[in-house]
């Protein structure tokens, strides 16, 4: 049972990364490569900054500055240097792995006799119960406030943008420096992902976001497929599903790791799995044709 | 309110497949005409709109909306002035949000699109009876998806929306191309009623010379890049749609 509600947490703690894909994926058909990068210099930022006594929630906005950031770099290439958006990221991803590397100094930090983000707290005794509800009320609050701004006419603005670029030009949106707020906007919420699960875990890798964009999308292409099953139109729901779509995710690998497949293949197993979800529609519709 | 002076726009300049698309063409268009243009593929009407509109820079020349030289200034800095209903009706609205959200970024065009809820009940009602108007049945839709609608009704839609924030100029790009007759007719119609309503200067460009005969209260005929006729008000009326045949 505590296997299963460590995944759950996991997929808790990566939930604010699947809400960034969200933006990123299904309102601007960006599939953001920088995620990788950014999702580590969240870590790595916490990891620096607790070790040097810092509280945990003044790390808070300096970890999504740093995301944003990089995100909006992601966006000045695409946009102002008409790279692809794809190559755009691969290229901010490798990068942040020296910038990474430099700040955290060397490969590992423990993080076991700092104070963390779920210690602040003390509702339950029972640590793990307090960390699955510091953890939760945390995604609730960021989910919340991500709704409200795609709520907004702002957000409107940048729903349009990914879905009528003609339509937004003619109506005064500057589309190029909302595809850049929203890379900012996403990576900054991947960057949180990376305080998270620091914290969660205790430590910080400089390899532990490697490939940790399949995560996102498979979580988000979950959520999505029950966001088009269920035809949910309002924009809280489709976040609050994305956030189950990104433990669902955490469930299945827990489980396939429960059913005795080597750790090593941990990566292979997600690679594949996300396949299974990308292709399941596609699949579909090729036999109605 | 819209000065074009000598607009030259050359495509692939220096290529082998160079074209000229618009050669020296001045033309200056009063506040509150309805210019209508006509012309066979390739004279220039759609390059002579997307420099009015600001999708292209001409090579040469200057474009000048209410005194301001708007020459290189971006499209979407112009829709402080311009609306655009364009030929495909999936362009002017974005189909996955719904016909209240689309609402919403119309009524903001000349706007800051700012960080604070603006679908509200006034708002909504604002809308309702708007749409009211087209009696399509669509106001009491607005929540539904723009994608789930018809081209004739995005399209009537897209012109509603025109006209939602302060417009000076309306900008039609055969809006009535890819519309069956009748909501074709719908939809110049409406055209036609917003465009005296709010006193809009309008261009309209059309393939259907009936329509051209119909509407506007100027016509302009383009050929290679040129401007081959314009009749004004008094020319246009004394025209008869038999000698607009003739033209081709």
């Amino acid at each position: 049972m505590e296997f299963y509600l460590t995944a759950i947490m996991l997929g808790l703690c990566l939930s604010a990364m699947s809400l960034g894909i969200f933006i990123t994926m299904k309102i601007f058909n960006i599939p953001d490569i920088t995620t990788d990068g950014s999702y580590i210099l969240g870590a790595v930022i916490t990891a620096v900054m607790l070790t040097g006594h810092w509280h945990p929630a003044i790390i808070i906005p300096a970890v999504m500055a740093a995301g944003a950031i990089a995100g909006a770099i992601t966006g000045l290439i695409h946009t102002q240097l008409k790279i692809e958006a794809l190559l755009a990221g691969i290229l901010v991803m490798t990068g942040l792995y020296s910038i990474n590397l430099t700040i955290l100094g060397r490969s590992n930090v423990p993080l076991l006799t700092v104070i963390t983000i779920f210690q602040v707290f003390h509702i339950f005794s029972n640590p793990v119960y307090n960390d699955a509800f510091v953890g939760l009320i945390f995604i609730i609050i960021i989910a919340a406030i991500l709704a409200y701004v795609l709520m907004t006419d702002f957000g409107i603005a940048m729903r349009a943008t990914g879905n009528s670029a003609s339509m937004t030009r003619a109506l005064g949106i500057n589309n190029n420096r909302m595809k850049i707020i929203g890379l900012a906007i996403a990576n900054a919420l991947t960057a949180l992902s990376g305080y998270l699960v620091a914290q969660y875990q205790n430590f910080t890798d400089i390899n532990m976001g490697i490939g940790i964009v399949i995560t996102g999308l498979g979580s988000v292409l979950i959520g999505d497929a029950l966001i088009k099953w269920w035809n949910i139109r309002k924009v809280i729901a489709q976040l609050a599903i994305i956030l189950i779509g990104s433990m669902i995710f955490q469930l299945v690998l827990a489980f396939t790791l429960s059913i005795g497949i080597d750790p090593n293949m941990l990566k292979l197993v997600t690679a594949v799995f996300v396949l299974i979800i990308v292709s399941i529609p596609r699949i579909k519709a090729l036999r109605q044709s | 309110m819209i000065e074009l002076q000598h607009i030259i726009k050359v495509f692939n300049r220096g290529q082998v497949n160079e074209v000229t698309a618009l050669s020296d063409i001045s033309l200056t268009i009063q506040k509150g005409e309805f210019v209508v243009v006509i012309g066979s593929n390739g004279s220039g009407k759609s390059t002579l709109f997307n420099i009015i509109a600001g999708a292209e820079t001409p090579t040469n020349g200057h474009v000048i909306i209410d005194n301001k030289d708007v020459t290189k200034l971006a499209e979407y800095k112009r829709s402080q002035w311009i609306a655009r209903v364009f030929q495909n009706p999936l362009s002017g609205t974005a189909p996955e949000l719904s016909i209240i959200d689309n609402f919403r970024l119309a009524a903001l065009r000349t706007t800051q699109k700012k960080l604070v809820i603006g679908v509200n009940d006034a708002f909504k009602k604002t809308v309702r009876d708007k749409i009211a108007t087209l009696g399509m049945g669509l106001e009491n839709k607005i929540e539904q998806q723009m994608g789930s609608l018809s081209g004739g009704q995005r399209q009537a839609l897209t012109l509603l929306m025109s006209v939602m924030d302060k417009t000076d100029i309306l900008l039609l790009d055969e809006p009535t191309a890819a519309l069956d007759p009748r909501s074709a007719n719908t939809i110049l119609q409406t055209a036609d009623k917003l465009i005296k309503e709010y006193k809009l200067t309008a261009i309209l460009i059309t393939h259907n010379l009936k329509d051209a005969y119909q509407y506007g209260n100027r016509l302009v005929q383009m050929n290679e890049g040129k401007v081959l006729r314009d009749l004004d008000t008094a020319k246009k009326a004394a025209l008869k749609q038999q000698d607009l045949f003739e033209w081709f």
